[in-house]
């Protein structure tokens, strides 16, 4: 449900919300889940954002939301050049993808200590995004909430752990989602939280048996 | 939960005894848990987001397609030089729709209202009578609110978006939006902001989304002009007394039902309407 301040608002570059507002938000997200600058990104763009992305400056806006800027940020159209500035390489490519909204994006990222992560998402107006996929991995959220996204085996008690921890941090959960690629294989679970997940609780659930990697989204 | 109709909203009004503003305003703390005066600043902040989108416009700047860019420049040059057609007044709010397009167009800072291709209509409303008659920077706060209101009745009965119905939803909605609030602004009763909204969205109902090249800037721009237009004229009828015989819930699930039957080509898809001309395909050709 829409807020007062998603109809008037929100405060962004134009020329347009979904193409260019939320194409911002769509890079920032990719940035916070990744937790740096990446050295090295590839962007693939379908549907509209292939056909009329160039003319809504949503190339730019993609990188610049890697370079961290916000969808109000008046450095958006120049953000190539201070991509360069950064040390950040990267190159923009139309791609057919598969079952994927006509204003889809999706991002691999590289660091140069071999760190890499591929996200998908798509802009559903009004400067508001989905990420839908997450490593190869189906997901879905939108980084308006904290959001939490944790990496597990797909084994018994791992739900039971997540929940436990954050109950521990007095931290409620709004929403909860678990995602696998298959029976006993990777899985992942995005829990959208009402407080911030604070470090300790991160490093108290990577101890935990079964959970291979937590990363905290701050509410965007 | 958010005011799924107008009469809903009235029915507070009237029995809190309270504005239609204060009715937005008091929903708003409640649905996103937030205090009255936290609410109240963040609507200043879109306020004074406005104020300086206007003024930061550049005449020498162009779109990434070279298309627009110029025409808020060349507007006010005409009013202050040449006699205009509609008077002073009205080329001064023709001129920040323009400037409001153009910044949108050439990736400037705006605020979207209630998307980016509409973000010309409310402050060509609202700054421009701001600056001409000095009134209290908290009345046009309030008209934020009214704006917001209309725009969320609206959101929750119909859409806002030229992809789902076509740019009544857009342009029409700015225009509804922008009436309401310069209604409040000039005194109108809650009655009175209805009929304004009303009377725009029914002037402007069944226009369609048809951008050159799918690109925010063909006819955009300039249907901002009209928008802001067609909103002080639909405030000025319901100021005079002037009543929408249709009532403004009706209105909008009228709206609703013709954005259903509108041709998907006349929805955001650059296909149809003015993006199909043969001109429109040159541009796109040469892109």
């Amino acid at each position: 449900m829409a807020n007062i301040f998603d109809i008037l608002g929100p405060v962004m570059v134009g020329p347009s919300s979904s193409h260019t507002a939320g194409a911002v938000r769509i890079g920032l997200v990719g940035r916070q889940l990744f937790g740096q600058q990446p050295d090295k990104a590839v962007v693939y763009l379908h549907g509209s954002f292939a056909a009329t992305g160039k003319g809504h400056g949503t190339d730019r806006a993609l990188i610049a939301g890697l370079l961290g800027m916000r969808p109000d940020d008046l450095g958006i159209p120049d953000s190539f050049e201070i991509a360069k500035e950064r040390g950040m390489d990267f190159v923009i490519e139309p791609r057919e993808l598969r079952d994927a909204h006509p204003n889809t994006a999706r991002i691999m990222m590289e660091a140069d200590n071999g760190k890499k992560l591929e996200i998908q998402a798509y802009s559903i107006g009004g400067g508001r995004i989905r990420v839908s996929m997450l490593d190869g991995m189906d997901v879905n959220f939108s980084g308006e909430t904290h959001t939490l996204i944790v990496r597990n085996q797909d084994q018994p008690g791992c739900i039971t752990d997540v929940s436990t921890v954050l109950n521990l941090c007095g931290i409620n959960i709004a929403t909860m989602q678990v995602f696998r690629a298959r029976r006993g294989g990777s899985a992942v679970m995005v829990v959208e939280t009402d407080q911030v997940v604070p470090e300790s609780a991160i490093e108290m659930l990577e101890r935990r048996q079964g959970i291979l990697k937590v990363t905290f989204l701050a509410a965007i | 939960m958010s005011y799924q109709s107008m009469e809903e909203a009235q029915e507070r009004c009237k029995r809190e005894g309270i504005e239609f503003w204060k009715a937005v305003q008091l929903e708003d703390a409640d649905e996103r848990d937030v205090k009255e005066t936290d609410s109240w600043e963040q609507m200043r902040g879109m306020w004074q987001a406005m104020l300086d989108s206007i003024d930061n416009y550049d005449p020498s700047l162009m779109s990434r397609s070279g298309l627009v860019g110029k025409e808020g420049g060349l507007m006010e040059a005409y009013r202050e030089e040449k006699d205009t057609l509609c008077g002073d007044y009205m080329a001064k709010v023709m001129a920040n729709a323009l400037k409001m397009g153009c910044n949108n167009a050439c990736m400037k800072r705006i605020v979207a209202a209630p998307t980016a291709g509409a973000c010309g209509v409310l402050p060509a409303v609202l700054v421009t009578y701001f600056r001409e008659y000095d009134v209290p920077e908290e009345k046009m706060i309030e008209a934020l609110y009214v704006a917001a209101g209309i725009g969320q009745i609206i959101a929750n009965r119909a859409y806002l978006a030229g992809a789902s119905g076509g740019c009544q939803a857009e342009i029409g909605s700015g225009s509804g939006m922008a009436a309401a609030a310069i209604c409040h602004v000039k005194g109108g009763s809650t009655e009175q902001i209805a009929a304004a909204c009303a009377m725009a969205l029914k002037n402007l109902m069944g226009l369609v989304c048809d951008p050159v090249g799918g690109l925010v800037e063909v006819p955009c721009v300039k249907r901002n002009v009209g928008g802001a237009v067609n909103a002080m004229a639909a405030a000025d009828m319901a100021l005079a007394g002037i009543i929408s015989q249709i009532p403004l819930d009706q209105v909008i699930d009228a709206m609703k039902e013709v954005g259903d039957r509108m041709d998907v080509s006349l929805k955001e898809t650059g296909i149809g309407g003015v993006a199909g001309s043969l001109r429109a395909q040159e541009v796109v050709k040469k892109m």
